[in-house]
């Protein structure tokens, strides 16, 4: 009874939760930041200091505006702050500028806008079915709240590496909890605002398209949740439209009326990239890449293939931008895109045909994230982040999802770790903050289901096991043996290639959950 | 299971913090000539491997003991010389002869500072959690809850992971030595203490509990007949441990007396720096230092400290209970601390990591204490450039500690406070609530406290007094630690038998 006061006193974990992540946030202000700390410093100089019709021609900095216009505006915004820290910072000239108050405002500024992720997850913890325990440790809130504040890869990428992941995530989280307290309008703005932050999420658009005019336009469904024609809402379907295109009109409009789209749409749509990011996401095209080179050592020891005739990167690969496939067919951009559609398509066409409500919406999301990410062409592994944040509001309610997530996270947010390691030696022990962080969610979602046997089956165990030794080989045997000079590169192929099979893994569970979850729960509400 | 699981929550929340304040800067980085204590901890790493062990602590013309020459206990000496072994593996620069004075890299950093994780894990952190799980009141979610606020006790995590030190070492040892005592095995705890008292000699603020304790326990099993026989085994167990910490040094009558000589440097002063202690604040009215000769200043702080330890020691003595016992841990390193000669601000550390472990029964005076302790040492923290790391943990522990705990004040505070409360106020005044007042001056306390820091951080010192704020800092808080002294004082001499503490002990 003596603990049950702050339990009872309702929110107050949350404030403490939140405070106390904020606290691990501050650490690490002095913690090293990657060049997208430059690129942030260096959009508030050119939107501080510049029209808004230079904006996106402003080339003096390699790292050019290539978010959408409401972020230049958030930019805009920030550095009328940051003038009180520093004003050299907001010279579009001091290419690599990073005084100490630089570095703090601009840490401190993520921190302040996670705010809006903090508000994000409360709401989101609202919608939540609660059942009602006594214990902190069994409250589906609870858990979330730590699975989403406390979440390993948001720490790396926005605490560590530099972004406003955070913020962004927030409103797309804030989105979804709007859809499930069936505040359609509000939710259909913010996920516009949100395209019009970041247009990353449009790989997520589609399962909003189809979940709105199906569970919003229409008005109605049959008895056994098929499509009922008549109940089509004309007014609804207008309102939705003017709400998207009146936000896109404030962000791309004054732009378009400079006539710059195209040159808007160029910096933010660049195709020049290669298939995949520097350090292999854990993709599909990592396993397809290993695959290739497997078959051209294959070829090169049983004299099938000649070695002076294969394209000489793809022996030094993995580091260039440019991979090149000596035996599989080369991979155009067109062909991912349509991987990508063809891997959401069964999804979109699931939910439209069977909508099973936000739930089920949400499960579309997840898939249509994890398609682009599994598909998708030069996926940054960050990317991962899209499917796991959302995903952690489902793993709360099912244990299924809880064996989903756990494999997710742990391979994707393990498939993160190159962006430290590769990182100066000085960093290292920044890596190990993040490690003990990923352990803190693992720890707290088996506490949750600790009733009711193991989550994941012997298998799955040994598979994430696995990525014990396989740091250890990468990051401590592999460096002292001989190959480490004339294949820098293996390390990073093998953790991307074992993460991808996770991943992998946990698309295709992911995938049969949500073709064979509506009957399930219809059960459970029919009990 | 779920034990357990909360148990690693907070263990990795324990280490996450300690990493991440680890990769702050440290004592004198980029400082030459000197340089800090963690080119100390790596000197003695260069000289314990390179120097044959009869050269340790003399000075010869291999060992310059005036550039940190060592002057802890062979144990410290020992630790060293295992992790040069391992520097020497991974990088024989680090522990080169001479050539390595001064030598900063980033791998060695990594280095040193692995090296005091790992003693961490090893020693500290188990300790924590074995007295949580064993010693502290109420529910397994309060005994997490405690094990989580002296895991993510600051004062350690930044003189260890930021500053650079061993301390966990030392009160790890010091723990597992009062772990023993606890549950009934004395042996086991004296081994371990006396290890501690090996490791630095610190630790002897806490001796005189220790010993008092363990007597007073034979005492009473009467020292004709089985107490004897107990006694014997303790004193037996302590003699073979020193014996064997002290081995190489036995050979020669010479090597002893040179250690000693080391580890109690009365050639330093009264007192260095900006100590919180009554010396250095006394000093401000008038000038002991130059005042006395160095003979009375010994005889006076030596008096002095035996004065305030001995009510609680006696009272120890008499009734060797577990109480009694940590309220005398308390006592004598805060009289140590305040009256003894040539005492460092981070002997401080020890005082208040003890009060972290009394429970947290007396929460608010002991909120308090940990702050004053946490304020002594901001000067020395700012020096190291550690302000953010003090400045976030700090704040970070005052919330934990008052969400977590909180609850737990609420129950305990009545029990204990009226005890002793009732019968001052009835006695001097009957009218006052004392509670409230007690309140209200940890929120004054910590208001001048965060307006010190502030100031002293920001603000310039006039010209005519440089050393203003320290000086005022460490006034402040040696007043504060004058007022607990003798707070803990009266709680123990005063303290009516607890009727939990009887049950724990029996």
């Amino acid at each position: 009874t003596v603990m049950a006061a702050p339990v009872t006193n309702d929110q107050s974990w949350f404030f403490a939760l939140a405070l106390g992540v904020s606290f691990l946030k501050c650490l690490l202000i002095n913690a090293y930041h990657s060049t997208d700390f430059e690129v942030h410093r260096n959009w508030l100089a050119l939107t501080h200091s510049l029209p808004a019709a230079q904006w996106y021609y402003e080339a003096t900095s390699e790292w050019t505006l290539d978010y959408p216009p409401l972020f230049a505006w958030f930019e805009y915004g920030l550095s009328h702050i940051a003038r009180f820290f520093d004003k050299e910072m907001l010279v579009v000239q001091n290419l690599n500028y990073a005084s100490p108050a630089t570095i703090l405002f601009q840490r401190l500024s993520v921190i302040v806008a996670d705010v809006v992720f903090f508000y994000a997850v409360k709401e989101c913890c609202k919608c939540l079915r609660e059942d009602k325990g006594k214990d902190l440790l069994g409250k589906p809130s609870f858990i979330l709240t730590v699975l989403l504040l406390w979440n390993f890869g948001l720490l790396i990428v926005d605490h560590i590496h530099f972004q406003y992941n955070g913020f962004l995530f927030g409103v797309l989280l804030l989105s979804i909890a709007r859809h499930f307290q069936n505040r359609h309008f509000e939710g259909a703005l913010l996920f516009s605002i949100l395209l019009n932050l970041k247009h990353i999420y449009l790989y997520i658009a589609p399962a909003y398209g189809i979940y709105l005019l199906r569970c919003f336009c229409f008005t109605q469904s049959n008895a056994d949740g098929s499509l009922q024609w008549r109940s089509f809402s004309v007014v609804r379907l207008v309102t939705l439209g003017t709400i998207v295109l009146s936000t896109f009109s404030v962000s791309f409009g004054p732009f378009i009326a400079l006539g710059q789209l195209p040159q808007v749409l160029s910096r933010l749509f660049p195709f020049k990239r290669g298939l995949c990011h520097a350090y292999w996401a854990p993709n599909i095209w990592a396993l397809y890449n290993i695959a290739d080179k497997a078959f051209s050592i294959l070829g090169v020891k049983f004299k099938l293939l000649d070695i002076n005739k294969l394209p000489k990167a793809s022996m030094t690969g993995g580091l260039v931008q440019e991979f090149q496939h000596s035996v599989l067919p080369s991979v155009s951009p067109l062909a991912t895109l349509i991987c990508t559609v063809l891997s959401i398509l069964p999804a979109l066409f699931r939910i439209w045909h069977r909508p099973n409500g936000a739930r089920g919406f949400l499960r579309c999301l997840v898939i249509c994230a994890l398609g682009s990410f599994m598909f998708g062409w030069h996926v940054h592994e960050k990317a991962i982040l899209m499917a796991i944040l959302p995903l952690s509001l489902l793993a709360v309610e099912s244990r299924e999802d809880a064996r989903i997530f756990l494999i997710l996270s742990i391979t994707g947010h393990y498939s993160l770790f190159p962006l430290l390691f590769t990182t100066q030696v000085a960093h290292q022990n920044i890596s190990h903050v993040a490690i003990y962080n990923l352990h803190i969610g693992n720890v707290i979602l088996h506490l949750f289901f600790r009733k009711g046997g193991a989550l994941l089956n012997p298998l799955e165990a040994t598979y994430l096991l696995g990525l014990i030794p396989l740091e250890l080989i990468c990051e401590f045997v592999y460096p002292l043996t001989v190959w480490q000079k004339t294949f820098p590169f293996l390390p990073l192929m093998l953790t991307s290639v074992y993460c991808a099979l996770g991943v992998t893994y946990a698309f295709i569970r992911l995938y049969i959950s949500l073709l064979t979850c509506s009957d399930s729960t219809k059960k459970i509400k029919t009990q | 299971m779920e034990n357990w699981s909360l148990f690693s929550l907070c263990v990795l929340l324990g280490l996450t913090s300690r990493w991440a304040v680890s990769f702050h800067s440290y004592s004198g980085a980029g400082k030459p000539p000197m340089f800090g204590d963690y080119e100390a901890q790596r000197h003695w790493q260069e000289v314990t491997y390179n120097l044959p062990v009869h050269e340790w602590y003399f000075n010869t013309t291999n060992n310059d003991l005036n550039y940190w020459g060592l002057d802890y206990p062979p144990l410290t000496a020992y630790h060293s010389l295992v992790c040069a072994y391992v520097a020497k593996l991974l990088n024989p620069e680090w522990v080169e002869l001479h050539a390595s004075r001064g030598y900063e890299s980033h791998s060695h950093k990594l280095f040193m500072r692995a090296t005091v994780l790992f003693t961490d894990i090893l020693i500290y952190i188990p300790a924590v959690l074995l007295y949580c799980f064993y010693f502290c009141d109420g529910s397994s979610k309060q005994k997490v809850a405690t094990a989580l606020c002296i895991l993510l006790y600051p004062g350690l995590i930044l003189i260890d992971y930021g500053h650079f030190q061993y301390n966990s070492v030392s009160l790890g040892l010091a723990l597992w030595g009062i772990l023993g005592l606890g549950l009934g095995w004395d042996l086991f705890g004296s081994l371990a203490f006396t290890l501690a008292l090996n490791y630095k000699q610190m630790e002897l603020y806490h001796s005189l509990p220790f010993f008092c304790y363990l007597l007073g326990k034979c005492i009473k099993q009467g020292l004709t007949r089985r107490g004897f026989f107990q006694l014997a085994k303790i004193s037996l167990t302590v003699l073979v441990t020193f014996a064997l910490c002290w081995m190489p040094f036995l050979s020669d009558p010479k090597q002893p007396l040179q250690v000693l000589h080391r580890l109690f440097p009365f050639g330093r002063g009264l007192f260095e720096d900006k100590v919180a202690n009554t010396w250095c604040s006394l000093n401000v009215l008038i000038k002991i230092k130059t005042l006395l000769s160095r003979e009375t200043q010994l005889f006076l702080s030596f008096a002095l400290t035996l004065l305030f330890i001995l009510p609680s020691s006696l009272k120890l003595l008499s009734k060797p209970n577990l109480w009694q016992f940590k309220l005398a841990l308390v006592n004598s390193s805060l009289a140590f601390f305040l009256f003894s000669f040539q005492v460092h601000e981070k002997s401080i550390l020890l005082a208040a990591f003890y009060c972290t472990h009394l429970g947290f029964c007396l929460f608010l005076r002991l909120m308090f204490f940990l702050f004053v302790f946490f304020h002594s040492m901001l000067p020395l923290l700012v020096k190291d450039g550690l302000l953010l790391p003090y400045v976030v943990t700090s704040l970070a522990f005052l919330f934990l500690s008052l969400y977590l705990l909180s609850a737990l004040e609420r129950s305990t505070e009545e029990e204990l406070r009226l005890g002793l409360y009732r019968k001052l106020t009835q006695r001097w005044l009957p009218k006052l609530n004392l509670s409230r007042i007690i309140k209200w001056k940890f929120w004054f306390s910590l208001v001048a406290m965060a307006v010190l820091s502030f100031t002293s951080v920001w603000l310039e010192p006039p010209a005519k007094f440089p050393d203003l704020f320290p000086v005022l800092v460490s006034i402040l808080s040696f007043l504060h630690f004058l007022g607990f002294i003798i707070y803990f004082n009266l709680v123990q001499l005063m303290e009516p038998q607890r009727k939990k503490s009887q049950k724990k002990t029996n």
